[in-house]
Parts: structure tokens; sequence; C-alpha cells
């Protein structure tokens, strides 16, 4: 039997203990022995919730299939076990050898949201891990970053070794080549970053300098070894259908968020939503071939015993094959007893005739997210989704037996006047009408109508990326005017309004575009007890405030300050393949409440079709 | 056809509680692709009851859950296929076919079961606790305060005591089990270490169930049989 890190005692007295035993269907075991490169994979929020990433468990898989290489998985401690590991001094571990994380070779982290960076610095200490990189030793494990956040990297880069930007199917076997190249010469871990800065994607901060003009901008990012490139290109894979793919994946004995099967049909949007980081930094939108997304379905089924599938994409409509595909699945689920789940679909004739087969139209609800509240707001941030396809999709569910829908909108969008906040509860309004002109006995009591807002936060490589955020206290004036503008409505007892938390949004926009000053104010809070921030019950607001204070850094030049086109941005020395000079003229258009053609309409030349594939080169073989 | 599957929890498993131990099973019965039947509805579920529930911290070597197979299948085929599937700590001991009737609602039935009790290291008491639990379980009655989600009451623990001795390194006991009255081990053991006047260290004690019984016996006779006994394999 394995050894557990834990004793008895104390996975009695925290809970869900089953989150720290490892032991999983489809875990894998290796024999230490004969084993060259040990990873520890993190993703540092709780288990729940990093077991439910696909992209760990894709790496988990490419990783384990090489005999040399054991990849373990770690997740962030909740508070209760962080609590008692500090006090006992006990390290952390990996799940499945149960070994501490400081014996391996290293600790790679998905970087998934930006507000997880004080558990990164939970996990790196936990390890007995130094938190920077420059007071890291031959004998501690090489701390990497991946993942959409390592995109700007710099708010975070003193603590990481080094950066792997883009897809990780690509270039992570030549990294560890390199890593047994020089292990095996007897070189030093400097010789390695070195080497591994030579690589494609790979970012070695160390090897960068910042200087800032007076006025706080920067003023160059430079290499300082010349064996560094100026630019670091991003890591694509071209051959979504023979990329490699997890066949079968772990499966918790906890309930994770998503407990399922997933099948990722495609990467990539062709929308280009001007607010969208993900429709961005996933160009050119790759898709996989539906009969090999077929065979690893039915694969994948087998090997986990999951009772649910669930298509990923940004925008599962928009996946040529999808009417065969979900077909095909309904079949199969029918006859195994398996539900299915199909997110982020366009509610038209077609989806909602799959959504009447598949869901009990009684207890679901339908989700429209239209982003803003009038149409010239939706022209600024381009969602091309107009109020008439809304109410005609609302109506052909209400009349095929659907009373609940959920609406999601940005508020603080640029440009945005009170006019386009009313909009929203205008919009809300519509709808519930559309579902009161349905003659009395031929619906389902009263409508349900949730309007969700979050608040807008500029993300970097999008064209919104020069633009101006909100303040806290702008966000929730917005929110509570919309508030009051819903309460007035004639059918304001069939609608819903929730929002997000305005303190947590505000310091996202600041360490999504800061730059690496923001790293002292990071770890100051980390000092001063911030963890879990993405949790609303463990946010310390008082604790990045005093950081901020005590550091000197003034959150509002990174949060509300409009950036020049002529600025030096913190990640500009990473190219996306979508090119600066794209997202300018998109910057412009929104100003302008242009909308832009999505890439099946008309190629607007973003660039991303450098990398020859893609829809940029669709029906063109 | 309805078979009963009598499975071991040991190891690290003894940390993964009740509901998913039967979410572990849902999805090693689809992996072993046993045809298992399904209620109506959109979203439907597999036709599976399991027994007494597991407490967290507990091992066993007596878990039972019955399904119902669409056709019928040799029974040591199901204890073959749903092993193959099983991580460490995870066993299956026995399928057997439950004949419909009576016996085929035993886990309504479940009124004992067996637990053997051991000290985790260091934490045995340094009196002589063989002799004592001799005495203790000659006591005519055996009051404890009980608690209940809406009360707490002094009770005798004593009629559903059906055996309590010393074992090779522990202490071995058949208590009532079920829905009329489930006595737990921890709370004898905290019963006979205040009648020594003693106090039970925090997490002092290793739990292992070794059965659980249904009673066949008629009109307030006790007669236990393991609920695997109530089935037959079927070849």
């Amino acid at each position: 039997m394995r050894k557990l890190a834990l004793s008895d005692e104390i996975l009695l007295q925290v809970e869900q203990p089953a989150r720290y035993i490892g032991n999983e269907v489809n875990s894998v075991m290796k024999e230490k022995s004969k084993i060259d490169i040990r990873f520890a994979f993190c993703f540092p929020d709780v288990y729940e919730i990093g077991m439910s990433h696909l992209g760990i468990q894709i790496l988990y898989g490419m990783f384990n299939k090489r005999e040399n290489i054991w990849c373990e998985r770690v997740y962030s401690p909740w508070p209760d076990l962080d609590r008692i590991l500090r006090d006992q001094k006990i390290p952390l571990f990996a799940l499945e050898s149960q070994d501490p994380i400081h014996e391996f070779d290293f600790l790679g982290f998905t970087l998934q949201y930006e507000m997880c960076y004080t558990n990164v610095l939970q996990v790196l200490d936990l390890s007995g891990i130094p938190l920077r990189s420059e007071s890291r030793t031959e004998e501690d494990p090489i701390v990497i970053g991946g993942g959409p956040c390592a995109y700007n990297p710099e708010p975070i880069a003193p603590f990481f070794d080094l950066f792997y930007i883009g897809e990780g199917e690509t270039v992570y076997d030549r990294l560890f080549d390199v890593y047994l190249e020089n292990k095996k010469t007897g070189g030093t871990r400097r010789d390695f970053l070195l080497k591994a800065c030579q690589i494609p994607g790979i970012y070695v901060p160390e090897f960068y300098e910042a200087t800032y003009r007076e006025d706080g901008t920067l003023s160059s990012f430079l290499p300082v070894v010349p064996q560094a490139p100026k630019r670091i290109e991003k890591q694509v894979v071209m051959d979504m259908t023979n990329a490699t793919y997890p066949e079968a994946p772990v499966v918790p004995f906890i309930k994770a968020t998503q407990d399922r099967v997933v099948l990722e049909i495609q990467r990539g949007c062709i929308r280009g939503c001007r607010f969208c980081q993900a429709g961005m930094l996933y160009r050119p939108t790759r898709e996989r071939d539906v009969e090999r997304l077929k065979e690893l379905a039915d694969c994948m089924m087998k090997s986990t015993g999951h009772d649910e599938i669930s298509l990923s994409s940004l925008s599962s409509s928009d996946y040529r094959q999808l009417p065969e595909l979900v077909n095909h699945l309904i079949d199969y689920c029918q006859t195994h007893g398996v539900n299915i789940s199909l997110p982020s679909l366009r509610i038209d004739a077609f989806s909602l005739d799959v959504m009447s087969k598949v869901q009990d139209i009684k207890k679901s609800s339908l989700t429209f997210a239209p982003e803003a509240g009038t149409q010239r707001m939706r022209d600024v941030i381009n969602k091309g989704l107009t109020e008439e396809v809304i109410l005609d999709g609302a109506g052909k569910a209400f009349e095929g037996g659907w009373n609940k829908v959920k609406l999601y909108f940005m508020l603080g969008l640029p440009t945005e006047t009170e006019e386009d906040i009313r909009g929203i509860s205008h919009l809300a309004e519509k709808i519930a009408r559309r579902y009161y002109e349905i003659p009395k006995d031929q619906r389902n009591g009263k409508c349900q109508i949730t309007v969700s807002t979050s608040f807008f936060i500029p993300k970097p490589f999008t064209p919104f990326q020069w633009a101006p955020m909100n303040k806290g206290h702008q966000f929730l004036e917005k929110a509570s005017l919309l508030k009051s503008q819903i309460r007035s409505e004639l059918n304001q007892k069939s609608i819903r309004y929730m929002y997000h938390e305005a303190d947590v949004s505000v310091l996202e926009g600041f360490l999504a575009r800061g730059d690496r000053r923001a790293a002292d104010v990071i770890q100051r809070a980390y000092e001063k007890g911030a963890m879990f921030d993405a949790w609303s019950e463990y946010f310390k607001k008082n604790a990045w405030m005093e950081a901020f204070a005590q550091t000197g850094v003034d959150l509002d030049f990174y949060t509300t300050r409009e950036r020049e086109l002529s600025e030096l941005l913190p990640w500009d020395f990473i190219h996306i393949g979508v090119s600066r000079r794209f997202l300018e003229r998109e910057w412009e258009q929104a100003k302008k409440e242009t909308v832009t053609p999505n890439c099946r309409v008309r190629c607007q030349g973003c660039g991303a079709n450098e990398y020859q594939g893609g829809v940029c080169y669709e029906d063109q073989n | 056809m309805k078979i009963r599957i009598k499975f071991a929890k040991e190891g690290v498993m003894k940390f993964v509680g009740h509901l998913d131990v039967m979410r572990y099973f849902q999805k090693a019965i689809r992996r072993a692709q046993l045809p298992i039947a399904y209620s109506e509805g959109f979203s439907p579920h597999m036709l599976l009851s399991f027994a007494s529930p597991l407490g967290v911290g507990i091992t066993s070597t007596g878990e039972y859950f019955d399904m119902v197979l669409t056709e019928s299948m040799a029974t040591k085929e199901i204890v073959e296929r749903l092993n193959q599937t099983m991580v460490e700590g995870m066993r299956v001991i026995s399928a057997r076919h439950v004949p419909d009737g009576k016996a085929s609602k035993a886990m309504s039935l479940v009124s004992g079961a067996d637990y053997l009790v051991r000290f985790r290291e260091g934490t045995a008491p340094d009196w002589d606790y063989p002799e004592k639990i001799a005495e203790f379980s000659n006591l005519p009655e055996i009051m404890v305060l009980r608690k209940t989600k809406r009360s707490e009451k002094m009770t005798d623990i004593r009629p559903w005591i059906y055996k309590l001795e010393a074992a090779k390194d522990g202490i071995s006991m058949q208590l009532s089990a079920g829905s009329v009255s489930n006595l737990k081990p921890e709370l004898v053991m905290e019963a006979f270490f205040s009648w020594m006047g003693a106090e039970l260290p925090p997490y002092a004690l290793l739990i292992h169930r070794e059965e659980v019984y249904a009673d066949i016996g008629e009109e307030g006779s006790l007669h236990l049989v393991p609920l695997e006994e109530l089935g037959e394999e079927v070849e």
C-alpha cells in the first residue's frame, strides 16, 4: 500500500481528505528509480477546481507517455490544511508519490486566472522553495509558468525561472531533452536556463531587463544575455487532429467542478470580440476532425466511466461539423445512460432542437451573452449579436417550453454611457414581454430572467489593452443605476439582477496589465495573508491595500490610465501571431463603433495566417 | 437480475466518503461495461443501492451494494470485470445473484455488523484492556449519552452489543446496525473508557468493519447471516 505524506490524524481533521491522497483512476504511478525527470504540475487553486482543468490532463498524459519522465499533480492545500502544514512544518507533496515537491526537477504552474497569483506563492512557500528565482539554488526545482496568464508574465516574472508561452503540446519535449543533456554534462541551473531560453516560446525573465521613464511607463525591455531572443514566439499546435489528447484522463473521487469527459472540439474563435483575450491568444481557429472526436469520446467514456460528456471550445456553434458530432453523441449517450452538456452554443433552431433532446426543458435555462445593452455598445465591442437575434431566439425557446433565461453583460466597457447601462434593463424587459405575448394557457407560468453583470477588465493582447478601466466605486454606481432601472421596468418581478464584486475586478485589472514592479505588491499581499483571492470568503482587501501603500505602487497607474498607442507595453516582447497593428486598428474601429466581420466572412489580416493553417486556410487545399 | 456485490475498502480509500464511493462504483460499472439497468427520465440513474454507509477513516472487508443488470451474467465474470478496473484499496470480494422476494430487500434488513477495533500506535491504554473488556461486556446495562439531531438522552446500549471481546491485537465486536438501531463502535469504546474512568485519546482508534449482516430470525429471535449468503453464485 502507498504511504501518505499526511498522518491519519491530519487527514481526519481537514475538509475533504480525498483531495490529498492521490490514487485516482488513471493517475500514473511509476518506479522512481527508473525516472530521469520528475515533474510536479500545479494548478494553484483547490483540488476540485484544478482537477476540472483540461490543460493539465493533456500535458499530464503527454509527459507520462515518456518512460523516463514522471509527471505528478499538486494543488493548493485548502486553508485548513495550509495552516497545519505551516504549524507542523510538513513540506507540500505531490499526489502520486506523496514525495515533497522540493525533491522534484520541475514545478510547473498553469496560470488560468490572475487571482491565483498569491496561491502560486503559497505553493512555493509550502514546498520550501524560495519565492524569488534569484534566491533559488541548484537544489531547487526549476519553476515554470504557462497558460493564458503567462502571456503577460511580467507581474509574476521574479517568481519564475522560466515561462512557456503558448500551447504546451509543442516544445516541452525539447525542453526536457535540453535539461537531461545539461544534467548529464554537469551543467548548472544557469547553464540550463541559458540553453532553454534559445528554445522558441521559452522566456527566462532573469535574462531581460526593463527600464522605466520618469512618468512610470516602460522605456525599454531588452535581453541582457546574447542567447536570449528579443521576441518570444507563441507556440501553437497546427494539427489538432493528431495532437496528443488525454485518452484516459484522471478521474477524481470527490466531485470536481467539471466532473465529466471534456471533448475539445476546436481551439480559437473566429468572432473577434474586442474585449476577449482568449479570442486573440488562440488564433487561428483550428478545428479537430469530427471522426477523431467520435473516437476520442468513445475512448474517454470507456476509460473514465463518467456519466456526462461536455463539448469544449470558445464558440461551439462555429464548429462546422457540429450537427454531425452532436447527433452522433446523442445516439451514443441514449444507449449508454450518459448525459451531454453543450455550453457556449448560440441559441437558434438547431441548438434548441438539440437541447430539447438532451435536457429537461422545465429545469434548464437558456444562456445569452449579449455582453452589452445597446446596439451601439455591442458594435464597440464587436459582439455581432443583435437585439433581433436575441428576441427571436428567446421567442423560439419560450414557444418550445423554456421559461428561464440567463443574460450576461459587462459594465464599464470603453465609451459606455448611462444609456448603454439602462439598455441592459430594457433588453431584459423586452425579453420578458416577448414571453408574456404567449397566450397564458400555452406558457409555463412566469418567466425567470437572470441578468448578471461582470465588470470589464482590459486584458493584454486585446484591442482594449490601451483602454482605461473604471474605478471600484464607478463600477458600483453603475451596478446600482442598473438595479434601479430594472426595478422600474413593468415586468421587474420576472427579472433578477446579480453583479460581481468590484474590488476583486480592480485587482484583477492591475494584475492583468501590470509590469515587473507589480511582483512586490503580490508578494507583500501574500505575506500579509492574501491567498485564495478568487474565493470571496477569503479575499482580503486590506492585505492588498496595505501592500500597495507599503510598496508605493500606484494602482490607478495600471488600471484607470488610458495608454497611448506609442507606449511600450510590458507584454509587447511576446509575439502571438496577431499583430500590434491589427489591435491598434481594432481599437480605432471600436471608437468609431464600426463592426469587424468574423474570420469566415472576411479575413481582417490580423497576422495569424503566418501559422499556415486553421481558419485562415480553410477550403483552400 | 439483481446482483449483490461484496467489496473491500482499505488503505488510503478509507478517506473517500460514502457518497463518493457510490459515485466511484457507478463509474467502475461503466468502465467494466456491465449491462446495468437505468431508471427512466432525462437524467437516468443506475439501479444501485448501497447497504449501511461507512464513516470516513474506517476500513472494511465487508461492504455491500446491490445492482440490477438487464441480462444475466456469470457472477465470476462480474467480479473479474470489476476488479480489472479497481484502484488500489478497492477490491470486489464476491458477486451473488439475489432472488426476488425477501432476500432482495436485504439492504433494508441490515441489522448487524462486525468490527475489529485496534489502537493506533502509541495510543493503547496502559491498563489491561483485554481483561477489562471481558468485565465490561458482562455488565447488564451500559448507559451512554446519545446525541441525535433533536435531542440528547441517556440510552442503554447493552442490548445492541451482540458480542464484545478482546481479539488478536484489539477488540472485536458485533453490534446492531441498520435503520432501527445503528450502534457505532466509537461509542462503545467511549463508553468502555468512561467506565474505566479513562479518557479515549482523539484519533486513537483504527476501526475495521469485517461483515454486515441481515437478520433472518423468526419473531424476535436474532439470526444474523452475512448479506452475501442471501444470494448465490451463478455460472
